[in-house]
């Protein structure tokens, strides 16, 4: 399956087939070490403000008055509406969650060409809930050489309580996350006491344990394998970068040949291995660019340490663009390590260029679909008014020889007030409207209500007399007016009759 | 068939030997936890297959017992109980009365929607537009038995000619060429007669030997003028509605060999809260009287 039997005569003799390569492989364990810097500052701020957001958010108050949800961001799905501060849209308008989608996913590419894989190594929740874990484990079992030992170790009492301690804790974390997933989809004080007090309803507590269950398997057990093999975005986000993008890198033309401290004419990589031991998917970031490489920047911090230590310049592993590393290398080719070397190097570097053909496309792309949804927004109406023709019958001819036509008229009304409107009909043929359920208001206007942050349902029936018959089809428009005579909103639909051949012999 | 499996220079993995335009795929091997993914799935499946009526033969129930069909009753059954208070007060209403409360009125309207689909659209149309061929729109203004709520109603409840009630409607035109009452000529003269009454007649001498044949035979039910008489029936003939066709030879063809089309008495087939709402549906169809 694997491989194939090559023929005898091609093996000398006496050596025997090489064996089949194994179809499976079991996962490294990644022990990353802890490490400080200004990188690892960065990503604990990150951490920290994320997941402040995601467990304070839906706490957020927001009054909208009675009869509505008081929460600031809440996606109601039993009412099918999405609440987000002053912006509430109904299911109709998903268009807008598809506008912050398409800019979610545009502003990933321009990040990604600017900074490389800056999501996936600072704000993916993939990373953040992992750090999360890896510091809680860390807390409990020790740095890397500890739970190294822990790990290989016999289960002892003391294994035992390390590592309950730690999956109660993760677990602890995941149920916290699953339950506050839950509350962006309902009121989250009024869940929070049915989740503790065990009242609330099968569905909650399906959606509550998938998502502890999920986050605890992904950021406990799973890590770096998500990263590797689970996820799409590493498989394509090649396409986003280029020469000109910040990535992490190991500047090789200063580091190489690497060796050890003590031994003369080497570069500034002494080989300590401090970028792979802190690395969280375990891979050596002196190999170049990688697909497990998720743009961390710890392996930074890792070298920044090591390179004060022995006194040499930081920087030896950088973010810094692969254009840059080629002019340092070409520059500094024929040099022999040293500081004169390192110099040189750093001296003829450029600035990123951080507006190219790719970031301009990216960014025109974020603006206009930025100013289509606000223009949406803006000419957004609160008072729809949906005209829906009726298809069977088309039209109804009348004992008189006139025709009628029968349309059900839907008024949504997105405010949270009640409306008097005026229903008016307006075309070239006379025709008459009479709107059942609904009070007359002059020739051919009836009153109509809207109900509060719903719709109202209206049937119209419009009459063409005899004799007033021109042609098959004729344009009508549906006015809707408020007390004052302003002009809500108007809808066009059309007026159907038989041919007219037909029109005096009725229909056959 | 592969054929040229190397050691990958840069990962130091074989490949499998397949190549596509120089492309060459490396072998790597599958993370051992997937593998356990896919047996946990087939043990996921043998678990699921025991609970879930999962075999295909009569009868199949989970080991729980659980069937889906009985699931679906249940449903039913909650929402039949959900239903009855409304279905109960819109019994005792009478279809006028519940047309004037507009929570009565939607809840009738939502339901005469369905229950028209299911029995009255297969001859009066989706929306009750009827057809020709006696089967009369439901949505104009020309009513044979009478459009207020009370006469929809007792049409609904008895029928039409079934023969299943005593109180339905029923009436009975003769076959005046079939069973010998007029000739071939005066049906023609009669039928001229008929199209006078919407002035279409094209024949002055025929109308006029018609009126006296229609005065003798039509006019009692149809009468004189032919305004129609909805006790007997009998549907107008001076209007622009015609059940079985306009022209000419579609009315003497009538006359000559009329059909007498039936409809069945639903008060015994439906319950009496789904035929007040029938009522009220087909009375704001747009032709309802008041």
């Amino acid at each position: 399956m694997s491989t194939v039997q090559k023929p005898a005569q091609m093996r000398p003799a006496g050596v025997p087939p090489a064996p089949p390569p194994p179809l499976y492989a079991d996962r490294q364990k990644v022990y990353p070490k802890a490490v400080s810097g200004p990188v690892r500052r960065a990503k604990w701020a990150a951490l920290v403000l994320l997941l402040a957001l995601y467990y304070i958010v839906p706490w957020i108050r927001w009054d909208r008055g009675p009869n509505a949800p008081n929460q600031a961001v809440l996606v109601d799905i039993t009412n099918g509406r999405l609440f987000f501060f002053f912006f509430e849209i109904w299911p109709q308008e998903v268009y807008f969650l598809t506008g912050i989608l398409v800019l979610g996913a545009v502003g990933l590419f321009a990040a990604t060409s600017l900074f490389g894989r800056i999501w996936c190594g600072f704000t993916c929740p993939q990373t953040v809930w992992t750090d999360l874990f890896m510091w809680v484990e860390r807390l409990i079992q020790g740095d890397r050489n500890e739970r190294m030992r822990l790990d290989k170790g016999p289960w002892t009492s003391d294994k035992i309580r390390k590592k309950a301690l730690t999956h109660a804790a993760w677990l602890g974390i995941a149920m916290a996350t699953g339950g506050a997933w839950i509350m962006y989809f309902q009121d989250a004080p009024t869940v929070t006491v049915e989740l503790l007090t065990g009242s609330a309803g099968l569905e909650t507590y399906f959606f509550f344990a998938l998502f502890t269950g999920t986050t605890y398997l992904l950021a406990g057990w799973a890590r770096e394998q998500v990263c590797t093999y689970m996820c799409p975005w590493p498989r394509f986000q090649a396409a986003m970068l280029d020469e000109n993008s910040l990535v992490v890198s190991y500047r090789d033309w200063r580091g190489e040949p690497r060796g050890k401290l003590k031994v003369e004419g080497i570069g500034d990589c002494i080989d300590c291995s401090a970028c792979v031991t802190v690395c969280p998917t375990g891979i050596d970031i002196r190999d170049g660019q990688q697909l497990e490489c998720i743009g961390c920047g710890l392996c930074v911090d890792a070298c920044d340490d090591v390179m004060a230590k022995i006194g040499r310049p930081k920087g030896l592993i950088a973010f810094e663009t692969l254009a840059n590393i080629a002019t340092s290398a070409a520059a500094t080719r024929d040099m022999p390590p040293g500081p004169a070397r390192d110099a040189r190097g750093m001296e003829v570097r450029h600035i990123p260029k951080f507006i190219r053909p790719r970031t301009i496309l990216y960014g025109a792309m974020l603006g206009a679909v930025l100013a289509v949804m606000v223009g949406a927004w803006l000419l957004r109406e609160t008072t729809t008014l949906s005209v829906i023709r009726d298809r069977a019958p088309l039209f109804v001819s009348l004992s008189d020889g006139g025709v009628r036509n029968g349309f059900t008229l839907k008024i949504a009304n997105k405010l949270r007030n009640t409306d008097a409107l005026t229903l008016s009909l307006h075309a070239e043929l006379p025709l008459q409207l009479v709107v059942q359920e609904a009070q007359p208001a002059g020739p051919n206007a009836w009153r109509v209500t809207t109900r509060a942050d719903g719709i109202t349902e209206w049937r119209a029936l419009v009459t063409l007399p005899p004799g007033h018959r021109s042609r098959e089809s004729a344009h009508v428009t549906f006015r809707l007016t408020d007390a004052q005579g302003q002009v809500v909103v108007t809808e066009r639909s059309v007026f159907l009759g038989p041919e007219r051949e037909e029109q005096y012999h009725g229909r056959r | 068939m592969p054929t040229k499996i190397e050691k990958d220079a840069l990962t130091g993995t074989e490949t499998t030997g397949h190549e596509w335009d120089g492309l060459k795929e490396l072998n790597t091997p599958l993370p051992k936890w997937w593998l356990y993914v896919l047996y946990a799935c087939i043990a996921f499946s043998a678990v699921y297959v025991m609970f879930y009526p999962a075999f295909p033969i009569r009868g199949a129930t989970g080991i729980t017992g659980w069937v889906a069909r009985e699931a679906i009753v249940e449903d039913l059954r909650a929402q039949q109980s959900q239903m009855a208070p409304m279905l109960a007060r819109i019994r005792a209403a009478s279809p006028a009365e519940i047309a004037v409360d507009p929570a009565l009125r939607g809840f009738a309207m939502a339901g005469g929607r369905i229950a028209f689909a299911n029995n009255c659209a297969g001859c009066h149309g989706a929306g009750g537009q009827g057809a020709t061929g006696g089967f009369p729109s439901l949505a104009d203004d020309d009513w044979i038995w009478g459009g207020t709520h009370d006469a929809i109603r007792h049409t609904i409840l008895h029928g039409v000619r079934g023969g299943e009630s005593d109180e339905e409607r029923v009436s009975m035109m003769p076959r005046f060429l079939a069973d010998g009452v007029l000739t071939l000529p005066q049906i023609n003269d009669t039928t001229e007669y008929v199209l006078g009454l919407t002035n279409r007649s094209t024949d002055a001498a025929a109308t006029a030997r018609g009126e006296t044949l229609y005065a003798e035979n039509c006019g009692a039910c149809h009468g004189e003028i032919g305004e129609g008489n909805r006790d007997v029936g009998a549907p107008r003939l001076n209007d622009q509605v015609w059940l079985f066709g306009a022209d000419k030879a579609a009315i003497a063809a009538y006359i000559a060999n009329p059909r007498m089309n039936v409809m069945p008495a639903w008060g015994q087939r439906l319950d009496a809260a789904v035929v007040n709402m029938l009522a009220v549906y087909v009375h704001a169809l747009g032709g309802g009287e008041n």
